[in-house]
């Protein structure tokens, strides 16, 4: 009785493995590393100290050829590998409570260690807001710059009921010691949709965030160019970073590994259900 | 009026001049007395008791306590501490109880109320259970100490008082058909004579009434008024257990008079036949010897909880392990790695302490501390150790209790467990040892009460050397129906007769040739009215029928025998409705032969000093006649001497002597002319006696009345001797005249068992249990019951084991030692020698024998021959002796142990073994209140194991094995995590999700399982019963189980937690490109391990009601409902699971894929391992299971596979009813071998034959 289950298993296995296989594959990616092309040749040897110098350019470019058609919309994410945004005291040094209503609120203890600027509180407040990711990309096909929408990369939960219409950045990165972004104080956290996604702590040491949209198809061998400024330091602790261009299919991103386990556990289900009906087969006949 | 005046005539006899042999109740052996005189006064027997004035005990240095009693375990100041501390002993509870102490001083990974809250709650509950059981208790003790009894306050007024309140020193009067309140001092009693008759069965569970007789002294204290002036001084030992010893002595009118244990009587014994008695107070409450005798109820837990404690050591090392790798690995990262992890702000980064001095002296995160990391580390070991908890399942021992009361409440109810007679059913007093029901391999069982109903019923009698009463025996129509059945296409006869034909035709071996050959009356027995202790039904001699049989005087004899030979007296009803009579006796089978005789026509109906008159029926006139007959003499019945004698005249002043007892008694004294009918009548004996009766041969002799006159001057002398040699005198004298007997026959009577005992044995036997009987009442009576019970037959070997004349009268240990050793290595060689494996064995031994074979140095050796026994019977053991046996037999043979009896003398053996049962039918509480459970009556015990015994069993191991499998599953992910969190102690779930884990999400299946999972049903169970063998072979809870758990857990674990991390990072998981972040993936793969755990719980249910569908699907849809609710909640309640399900992963198809998959894949291991269980490893509940389902489909029972799956599932069995028909199976066809060699034999040597095998061919 039990074989005809796993027979079944297989059955359905299969078939869903190869339509997952197949939108994946339909997903356009291009990823590139560029933390340390994008630091001059001299400065290679000492790659902290050079993003440590305010005084030096972070400029840099990159190209690249688009390999496939990539039909709008297509996202652009940032990756950074060995980065431990799920630290637990990292993930702790927070304030809801402060992000949504703003100074009233006395909840920033755990906050800490970024909680108050000669004596007066910080908004937003915390160790994940302070180091705000703030590398920027400017892309450009043909010499037409490419336009990059940046709204909606959060989610509106988020937007709408986790981080304050009425709260505006204080007090932020003025310390002696800057960490990452820095934000516009006169735009209220519920727009500030970079801190929005970069709050978001990922699971894992290495993780991608949505940075914004292309809404305009790209053509096989288009040739595209980025500007970008390389300010984040991720060079302290041999961390990458890359950019990334995918396109979506219904089931999300570029993924095999869902469609090749569905694929493998269907037919290894088969397999093993056509051994066992043979040996059983086998056994009776003698 | 009628009564009143009966009573008052009774109570005129003096019953000492009766027994001439008095002095053979429990004698007191001459070297006791002196000895006990020199040690009042001693440590050890210095208590003082002032009769009559107990405001004297109420202050020191006589102040003894209150007849009160108490048997709970706790009490309003000591249950808090005491439940408590049973509460922390348990590993579980103590480890739960310092993660919530840690969770005070913020080490804990999640909040103070996740932590403390489940364990209130768990122990709460447990304690809840705990109080309740004890407050049953203290009820039932409020009962017995609010009892009455009547009690001397002044003046000779007599006021009841409760039990409780009685002190030492009162003086109180006990009337008929009471229990004793306290162990009393007899001063007098209704009789002249101031003997009473007291039923100790509570006790000893002996049966007989035994006689307690006052002290000549104080014979004249038999009226209300006389005690408003009586005073004593009693001098005695010091409260013990003892129950047969008393030493003492009382000082009355300036006269001090020695006591003994017949003065005394006990707590728990009841007064018969007596109208009333008074007595003094000497011991109360807990001083009083059965108190004494009764062991404190030990809390036991049954052996798989035992075992699980085990199980959570091993959970406990896993939890260290992982905890220790966590500990040691954020000590690396913390080393190496963090202080460049800018983003963390550690304060040891040079830059940040030059820049920033505040941020370094408010630093205090003491987790992530690069300055001290081994103070780091050692903290997030603790911090590890709480994280991880969830491995060792909190909620399990409150899950198992819930599960376990549950249960109870099943037994309780179930009808087939419900006796409409007593209408008790079932009770489970204490929920712990359901599944220890299932495991039971050995049952300890009293006799009286328990397998007997203690009522006699004259069954059958062999006279002048033919049977009456029928012939067939149940086992023999068992065993020709099963050869019929099994050999249908030849069908032989072996009846005599029916082989002279010799033919090669089949004829008919059946029942009914049987019947027809016999006569018999068996079959067709259930007309007429019923009487109490006559069942007997033969035409020949009921209904006065046996006028016409052809040896009169043989049965006339008979019959005198039988209505004269006792010590029994008429009681007269109060309505004279009928002419029958009701009597009294001293045991119940005397009782039974004056019923009988009375049916037969000869009621004996009154009796006076010296006289005994009976209503004969008349042969040759056709009337009934009253006869007197002249009571000469009576030689009392002894243990020792077997028999019992009366000489009377009759009215023609011929001399008879009319002689009853045991057989091998009678036989050797039987005249050369007497011994007519001894052969026909042995045969008889054997058949009655491998049916169980009670047989009893009678015999006659006629004495001239000259050499009646020369005995009885012997006699006389004999009698008036005092000394120790007076008992050797009258055995002596009695030897002289009991000699010449002519034999007329032998009574079997039937010490009646209760309903359905021998077909519950039979079941029991054969799902492999072993019974042993422990009684207190004599050999005789208890091999009888060994036959009637299957325990015992004719060819089984047994071994009786007993004390020598010699190696007794030498009283030295050493000797006695020696003699038992040596019978036991002897019948053990037997036993080893015996080279058919199948042979069964039974062991008989008594009690002083039994005390010597439980000493240090013999045990071993003895339970080792008992243990290769089928069947153990111990007769005469005491209270303390059951107790021993038990507990020596739970040590040596490590099984499980089951004792089941009815009266307080099983009550050390019922708190011994592992299990106790109490009969809950009669009257004594005591064993129910000692006992695990009680049941209305002994064959429910069939039920009660082989059903529930086996379903608790089943369903607490799977439960507990389940529940192993998902602490594991669950709490590894949570490390896994770590790996990649650089062991920082981040929890990948929301705290919610996790207290919600045990609590709500996977609990309700798992209580759905323990409550209601059968493997099989309950006729299945029975009809199966080796399927029972599961249990004692712990087939469902072997560490090959638990360890494959584990590991299925770990398996789950790994899959669930690998394929959420490599399918869900680093891409998109959704359309609109949206990546998973540590809630999501924190939400999907809690989801995961919800499905995987509960269809993992709907794989291993094998019983499905709605209730379980209810649970299970119940619950996985409760996870989505949750998810909802939390996430609708705003947004500073619910964190970061705000909108999880809604907004994040609800709409994501990735979200629910990755659930199929895990899912599947994560119970693909276990899928595979019972394919391959159920096609090549078979167990027996698969099978059936199996053929059950076959049979629901096509509804063939009697198939043929069914019933060889059924036969080939009996274990072969060496005791019980089917044992017995297997071997008399086989008699018969050893007997049909036979004939079949005759018959071939006599064909090959006709000259037919030969004339065609030499043939001209050859």
């Amino acid at each position: 009785m039990g074989l005809y289950d796993i027979l079944f298993i297989g059955f359905i296995f299969i078939p869903v493995g190869l339509v997952t296989l197949r939108a994946s594959h339909s997903v356009v990616e291009i990823v590139e590393r560029y933390d340390i092309g994008c630091v001059p040749e001299p400065f290679r040897i000492n790659k902290v100290s050079y993003i440590q110098d305010d005084s030096i350019p972070k400029n840099c470019s990159l190209s690249f050829k688009v390999p496939k058609y990539m039909k709008a919309p297509i996202y652009i994410y940032y990756q950074l590998d060995n980065y431990y945004q799920n630290h637990r005291r990292y993930v702790k040094s927070r304030s809801d409570k402060q992000l949504l209503h703003g100074q009233n609120q006395h909840g920033i203890s755990s906050c800490q260690p970024v909680e108050v600027n000669n004596d007066r509180p910080i908004i937003p407040c915390g160790l994940i807001a302070w180091s705000l990711f703030n590398d920027t990309f400017t892309f450009i096909r043909n010499r037409a710059e490419l336009k990059v929408n940046r709204k909606n990369i959060a989610w509106k939960s988020d937007r709408e009921h986790k981080f304050g219409k009425n709260v505006y950045p204080f007090n932020f990165q003025n310390g002696t010691l800057i960490g990452g972004g820095k934000l516009n104080p006169r735009i209220p956290l519920s727009d500030q949709e970079d801190l929005i996604v970069w709050m978001r702590t990922s699971a894992l040491p290495s993780f991608r965030k949505l940075y914004g949209r292309i809404e305009k198809d790209l053509d096989v061998d288009d040739v595209v160019v980025v500007h970008l400024m390389n300010n984040y330091n991720t060079y302290s602790f041999g961390g990458k970073k890359k950019l990334v261009l995918s396109t979506t299919s219904w089931l999300g991103g570029k993924n095999d590994f869902l469609g090749l386990a569905y694929v493998f556990i269907g037919s290894s289900s088969v397999t093993i259900a056509v051994v066992f009906t043979l040996l059983h087969l086998l056994s009776q006949r003698h | 009026m009628a009564a009143a005046s009966s009573r008052k005539r009774k109570g005129k006899i003096r019953w000492s001049k009766l027994y001439s042999f008095a002095a053979c109740f429990r004698p007191l052996t001459s070297e006791e007395r002196p000895a006990a005189r020199e040690l009042i006064g001693r440590p050890g027997f210095s208590r003082v008791v002032f009769c009559n004035e107990p405001h004297l005990h109420k202050r020191k240095p006589y102040k003894y306590p209150y007849n009160y009693i108490s048997t709970t375990k706790y009490n309003v100041l000591t249950f808090l501490p005491r439940a408590l501390f049973e509460q922390f002993r348990r590993v579980a509870n103590f480890y739960f109880l310092l993660a919530a102490i840690f969770s005070l001083f913020s080490l804990a990974p999640f909040s103070r109320a996740s932590l403390i809250a489940p364990l209130v709650f768990v122990v709460g509950i447990s304690m809840l259970k705990e109080a309740v059981e004890d407050w049953h208790r203290f009820l039932q003790d409020l009962d017995v100490n609010n009892r009455t009894v009547k009690t001397h306050i002044s003046n000779g007024v007599f006021v009841d008082k409760l039990w409780k309140e009685l002190r030492v020193g009162d003086v109180v009067k006990v009337n008929k058909g009471e229990y004793f309140p306290s162990d009393l001092l007899l001063l007098s009693s209704s009789y002249e004579d101031g003997v009473c008759y007291v039923e100790t069965m509570n006790l000893d569970g002996e049966t007989n009434l035994k006689i307690k007789r006052c002290l000549e002294a104080s014979l004249c204290l038999n009226e209300d008024e006389e005690f408003s002036k009586f005073k004593a001084t009693v001098h005695c030992e010091d409260p013990n257990p003892n129950l047969y010893t008393f030493v003492g002595n009382i000082e009355f009118e300036k006269e001090s008079y020695p006591l003994s244990p017949s003065q005394l009587l006990l707590r728990d014994s009841k007064l018969r036949n007596t109208d009333y008695i008074y007595g003094v107070v000497i011991f109360s409450g807990h001083d009083t010897k059965a108190v004494r005798n009764s062991t404190r109820s030990p809390s036991k837990r049954s052996w798989i909880e035992r075992k699980m404690d085990h199980i959570i050591y091993i959970l406990f090392s896993m939890l260290v392990l992982v905890s220790l790798v966590s500990s040691f690995g954020s000590l690396l990262y913390l080393r190496q790695d963090m202080v460049d992890w800018w983003y963390l702000q550690l304060p040891d980064d040079n830059k940040v302490n030059d820049l920033d001095d505040s941020n370094s002296e408010k630093y205090d995160d003491r987790f992530f501390n690069p300055s001290k990391p081994v103070q780091s580390a050692g903290l997030q070991f603790i911090r590890a150790l709480i994280l991880y908890g969830y491995l060792i399942p909190i909620s399990l021992y409150v899950s198992i209790e819930v599960v376990k009361v549950l249960q109870t409440m099943l037994i309780n109810k179930d009808i087939e467990l419900y006796d409409d007679v007593t209408c008790k059913s079932v009770q489970a007093r204490t929920s712990n040892l359901n599944e220890e029901l299932g495991q039971v391999e050995m049952i300890l069982s009293d006799k009286t009460g328990t397998l007997t109903c203690n009522q006699m019923e004259f069954r059958k009698c062999s006279i002048a050397g033919l049977s009456y009463g029928g012939d067939i025996t149940e086992v023999d129509l068992a065993a020709s129906m099963r050869m019929n059945t099994d050999f249908e296409p030849f069908e032989f006869s072996i009846d005599e007769t029916d082989g002279a034909t010799r033919s090669f035709e089949p004829f008919d071996f059946s029942v009914s040739s049987f019947s027809a050959q016999n006569g018999n009356a068996r079959l067709t027995q259930t007309e007429g009215p019923v009487i109490k202790g006559f069942n007997f039904r033969d035409d020949r001699l009921t209904n006065k029928n046996w006028i016409h049989g052809s040896n009169l005087f043989v049965i006339t004899m008979f019959f005198r025998v039988m209505a004269l030979c006792h010590t029994g007296i008429p009681l007269e009803d109060d309505n004279h409705k009928t002419d029958k009579l009701s009597y009294e006796a001293e045991s119940p089978e005397e009782v039974s032969f004056l019923i009988a005789s009375q049916e037969f026509g000869f009621q004996f109906c009154r009796r006076t000093q010296s006289l005994m008159v009976l209503k004969e029926f008349d042969p040759s006139s056709m009337k009934e006649v009253e006869r007197e007959y002249k009571l000469l003499n009576l030689l009392e019945f002894s243990s020792s001497r077997k028999r019992m004698s009366v000489i009377v005249s009759n009215e023609d002043g011929q001399i008879f002597l009319l002689c009853k007892g045991a057989d091998s008694i009678i036989f050797d004294r039987l005249a050369d002319n007497g011994k007519a009918y001894e052969q026909a009548t042995t045969m008889h004996l054997s058949s009655y006696a491998e049916d169980g009766l009670r047989t009893l041969a009678f015999a006659f002799r006629t004495i001239e009345a000259a050499e009646y006159e020369s005995w009885n001057t012997i006699f006389t002398q004999a009698k008036a001797t005092i000394g120790p040699e007076r008992e050797e005198l009258l055995e002596q004298a009695s030897e002289m005249i009991e000699k010449d007997l002519i034999l007329l026959g032998v009574v079997a009577v039937e010490d009646k068992l209760q309903k359905g005992v021998p077909e519950c044995i039979d079941k029991l036997a054969q799902a492999g249990l072993k019974i042993w009987l422990l009684t207190g009442d004599k050999r005789e009576t208890a091999i009888n019951i060994g036959f009637a019970c299957s325990l015992l037959r004719q060819d089984m070997k047994q071994f009786h084991l007993s004390l020598s004349r010699d190696a007794e009268s030498n009283n030295q240990v050493k000797d006695m030692k020696e003699d038992i050793l040596q019978q036991i290595e002897s019948s053990y060689k037997m036993v080893c020698e015996e080279r058919n494996k199948e042979a069964p064995f039974g062991l008989v031994i008594d009690g002083k024998a039994l005390e010597i074979a439980l000493r240090g140095d013999v045990k071993n050796e003895f339970l080792q021959l008992a243990v290769n026994c089928a069947s153990v019977i111990c007769c005469r053991v005491s209270p303390k002796q059951k107790a021993l046996i038990t507990r020596l037999v739970k040590q040596y043979t490590g099984k499980t142990t089951l004792a089941i009896g009815d009266g307080a003398n099983d009550v050390g053996m019922i708190q011994e073994a592992d299990i106790g049962v109490g009969i809950s039918g009669m009257e004594g509480m005591q064993a129910v209140m000692a006992s695990d459970l009680s049941l209305p009556q002994f064959r429910f015990l069939e039920r009660l194991l082989i059903v529930h015994g086996h379903w608790c069993y089943q369903r607490i191991s799977k439960m507990v094995l389940y529940f192993v499998y998902k602490n594991v599953a669950f709490g590894l992910t949570l490390f896994y995590y770590e790996l990649y969190t650089s062991f920082s102690g981040e929890v990948l779930y929301d705290d919610w999700y996790m207290t919600m884990f045990n609590v709500m999400l996977t609990s309700l299946p798992v209580i759905a399982l323990g409550v209601l999972e059968q493997d099989v049903s309950s006729d299945i169970c029975l009809q199966f019963p080796a399927l029972y063998q599961q249990g004692p072979r712990n087939v469902h809870f072997s560490w090959s189980r638990i360890i494959g758990w584990i590991l299925n857990g770990v398996v789950s674990s790994l899959v669930i937690f690998l394929a959420n991390i490599y399918i869900l990072s680093p891409t998109a998981m959704r359309e609109n490109g949206f990546v998973a972040d540590i809630d999501s993936l924190g939400a999907i793969t809690y989801t995961c391990i919800i499905w995987t755990v509960n269809c993992q719980i709907a794989l291993i249910t094998s019983h499905f009601t709605w209730i379980q569908h209810l649970s299970i699907w119940g619950s996985i849809l409760l996870w989505y409902i949750f998810l909802l609710v939390y996430g609708a909640l705003p947004p500073n309640f619910s964190g970061n699971a705000f909108q999880v399900l809604v907004e994040g992963i609800g709409s994501a198809p990735l979200y629910w894929m990755i659930t199929v998959l895990v899912v599947v894949v994560s119970l693909l291991p276990y899928f595979i391992h019972i394919v391959i269980q159920r096609s090549y490893f078979p167990m027996d509940d698969h099978i059936i299971q199996e053929m059950e389902q076959c049979y629901k489909k096509y509804d063939v029972r009697d198939n043929e596979m069914w019933v060889r799956e059924q036969r080939n599932s009996q274990r072969s069995t060496r005791i019980g009813f089917s044992a017995r028909v297997d071997a008399k199976i086989l008699s018969f066809n050893q007997q049909l071998q036979q004939k079949k060699l005759s018959i071939y034999r006599s064909v090959t040597n006709s000259p037919i034959y030969r004339s065609i095998t030499a043939s001209p061919f050859s």
